[in-house]
């Protein structure tokens, strides 16, 4: 046994790349848009991923936090966040300004699987802040349109100021390659032209659904899974088929502090994207 | 791997000389336990210690260290709680217990701090007797073949020293005349049997092999919820785990908002706030998912990943758990084995 032949070949993982904001901007009231540039160019350029991937992101005296990636690797540069205002991590990030430095690693995790989901229809169901990680591999499948079939959307919001990215999502209405249906739980302004209920009553829209050939990916506050799920099981699409992002508290983010661990996978290195075959196999997922 | 002799009377002039080389650290008393401490005076080590009250894991991953130096600069490495150590007098468990961090912090990302501090220890390892709540030998990690640079075989008269590595060697021919290299046939008898009395000094056994399929088959067994009632939460049984190693992170940030450190610390899964994210979503507020979460990981996850529980049968949550909530009687709740006492126990204490 010679340990010391074994010593650190590699770099220290923990070690942060120094980014820059370069656009932040309010979403809503508590979601801000955060556009980042790794400092070292070069790095920036040749920097991959994949959609579904997630990013540790610090800030010095507030500590460092998991976020998902909503920009999509078909768009190489510039790395983008929708991030909400609920702890002391992302405190900070709301207090910091175009230009500002913050600490970046990553890209973590499995992210959704875009070689299996190939020549078939993708049905993507997105509850408020699940956009963050769905919007990447939205725009990559619309960037790659030619590689998928039918693409739908269904997106709902508490309410038409809380919907992220709305005017993004009403543009995408109007594409033809595109199947996009809105809703909004109440409508406090009395002027939504769109569905009004659950983004579940979204699914009757919904034309044709060949289920063994869909691709259906969800996310959302915890209480939306079991009932969305529902609908895709319904619809029959395969369980393996069926594709979730899911939110654990992270330390590491390279499956070293536990924090993720739910049996014996963890949720950084062998999630956040899991089918729903493993929710039944493993329980304590959702 | 070659084996040779040392009198008894030889150990602590070997141990001087090799104290030269790094910092000797071994099991001293503490009150009425023990503890793994840096030593100079050879006669406070206990070589009869049957468990310290904190793991070996410590000297590795010490309770709070700190991680980076951060200035305007970038992010500086700090590795400086990192010294040149020799570890005398570590049991097979705790060897058990090291290499099962080994396989966990050299998969996926390494882990620097772990990985350097290891390659900077030593470990000579040595020969223990079980007691009453001992049972490394159900989960076979009452002997060693790897892991360890010298190994101390207790005989009473003399020590039978195993070398497993070259650094081991090296030790070894600091002084090699305190060492005999000719093993007399009596000698081995008595190894034999003193390996064969070891073995039978286990007072009581756990069937490891049942456990991933029990835990399956018990998940939503009410015992769980009865654990939870009767848990304190206090997380005595991670810090004295020899293979439990999640943590937490600090930022400790100067005034002017500069410089930093990032200080890394033991954390533990049975804590409240361990599994709480942001805006307040907790996957595991309640106890019972907490402690099923430590059994799982223990007893089944970590057996389908690297095939062996991470259990090594030290007997620390035994002797430590204020309401005897441990792998014995978890294990044999499960087995359906000599549950009664403990349930009635808890029942009459915990439930009323």
């Amino acid at each position: 046994m010679n340990r010391e032949n074994k010593q650190l070949t590699q770099a220290n993982p923990f070690i942060p790349e120094p980014a820059r904001i370069v656009r932040a901007y309010h979403l809503t009231e508590d979601v801000k848009f955060f556009q980042v540039r790794i400092v070292d160019m070069e790095k920036a350029l040749s920097f991959k991923y994949h959609p579904g991937q997630f990013a540790m992101i610090s800030v010095l005296g507030a500590g460092e936090a998991p976020f998902s990636i909503s920009s999509t690797p078909s768009r190489p540069g510039l790395l983008e966040f929708c991030i909400r205002k609920a702890g002391t991590v992302t405190s900070a990030l709301f207090r910091l300004k175009e230009n500002d430095l913050i600490g970046f690693r990553g890209p973590y995790g499995n992210g959704f699987p875009v070689e299996k989901m190939r020549d078939k229809d993708i049905l993507i169901v997105v509850g408020g802040l699940g956009t963050a990680p769905l919007r990447s591999v939205l725009l990559y499948c619309l960037d790659n349109r030619d590689q998928f079939r039918k693409v739908s959307l269904l997106n709902g919001a508490k309410r038409p100021a809380e919907m992220i990215f709305r005017e993004e999502f009403f543009a995408l209405k109007e594409r033809e390659d595109l199947e996009c249906y809105l809703a909004v739980d109440e409508d406090d302004t009395g002027t939504w032209t769109e569905n009004i209920g659950v983004v579940t009553t979204l699914f009757p829209k919904l034309k044709e659904v060949d289920s063994s050939n869909t691709y259906a990916l969800v996310c959302g506050p915890p209480v939306m899974y079991k009932f969305v799920i529902k609908e895709f099981v319904n619809l029959n699409i395969p369980k393996d088929q069926i594709l979730m992002t899911l939110e654990r508290r992270m330390k590491c983010g390279v499956g070293k502090c536990g924090h993720c661990a739910i049996d014996y996978i963890y949720t950084c290195l062998d999630g956040p994207v899991f089918t729903y075959w493993d929710v039944i196999h493993m329980r304590e997922l959702i | 791997m070659r084996i040779i002799k040392l009198k008894k009377g030889n150990l602590f002039p070997f141990l001087e000389i090799i104290s030269e080389e790094a910092d000797l650290w071994a099991p001293v008393k503490k009150g009425d336990k023990h503890i793994f401490k840096a030593v100079d005076d050879f006669s406070q080590i206990e070589l009869g210690t049957t468990r310290t009250i904190i793991p070996p894991r410590k000297i590795f991953l010490p309770p709070t260290f700190n991680m980076f130096n951060v200035s305007e600069k970038g992010y500086n490495e700090d590795f400086s709680h990192i010294t040149k150590k020799i570890l005398f007098g570590i049991h097979p468990c705790d060897i058990h217990g090291l290499l099962t961090l080994d396989n966990f912090y050299k998969q996926a990302y390494m882990d620097p701090y772990y990985l350097e501090a290891r390659a900077n220890t030593l470990i000579l390892g040595l020969s223990c007797w079980p007691d009453e709540y001992c049972f490394a030998k159900s989960t076979n990690t009452h002997t060693i073949e790897e892991g360890f640079d010298l190994f101390f075989t207790d005989l009473k008269d003399f020590f039978l020293v195993w070398i497993g590595s070259s650094q081991g060697d090296d030790l070894i021919r600091l002084k090699p005349e305190l060492f005999d290299e000719s093993l007399k046939d009596k000698d081995i008898q008595t190894y034999i049997n003193w390996q064969a009395e070891r073995d039978k000094a286990y007072k009581w056994d756990l069937n490891f092999t049942a456990m991933p399929d029990l835990i399956e088959l018990k998940y939503g067994d009410p015992l769980w919820e009865k654990l939870g009632d009767a848990c304190l939460a206090c997380g005595s049984c991670t810090n004295v785990c020899p293979t439990c190693c999640c943590y937490n992170i600090m930022d400790k940030q100067f005034l002017g908002g500069k410089d930093g450190k990032i200080i890394r610390h033991w954390d533990a899964c049975t804590l409240e706030e361990y599994s709480e994210v942001a805006g307040g979503e907790n996957f595991r507020k309640k106890r019972s998912d907490r402690l099923k979460l430590w059994y799982t990981h223990k007893l089944q996850a970590f057996i389908s990943k690297y095939g062996k529980p991470s259990c090594v049968g030290c007997g620390r949550c035994i002797v430590t758990c204020p309401v005897d909530i441990n792998v014995r009687t978890v294990g044999k709740t499960l087995l359906g084995e000599e549950a009664d006492a403990f349930w009635a126990r808890l029942n009459k204490e915990v439930t009323k």
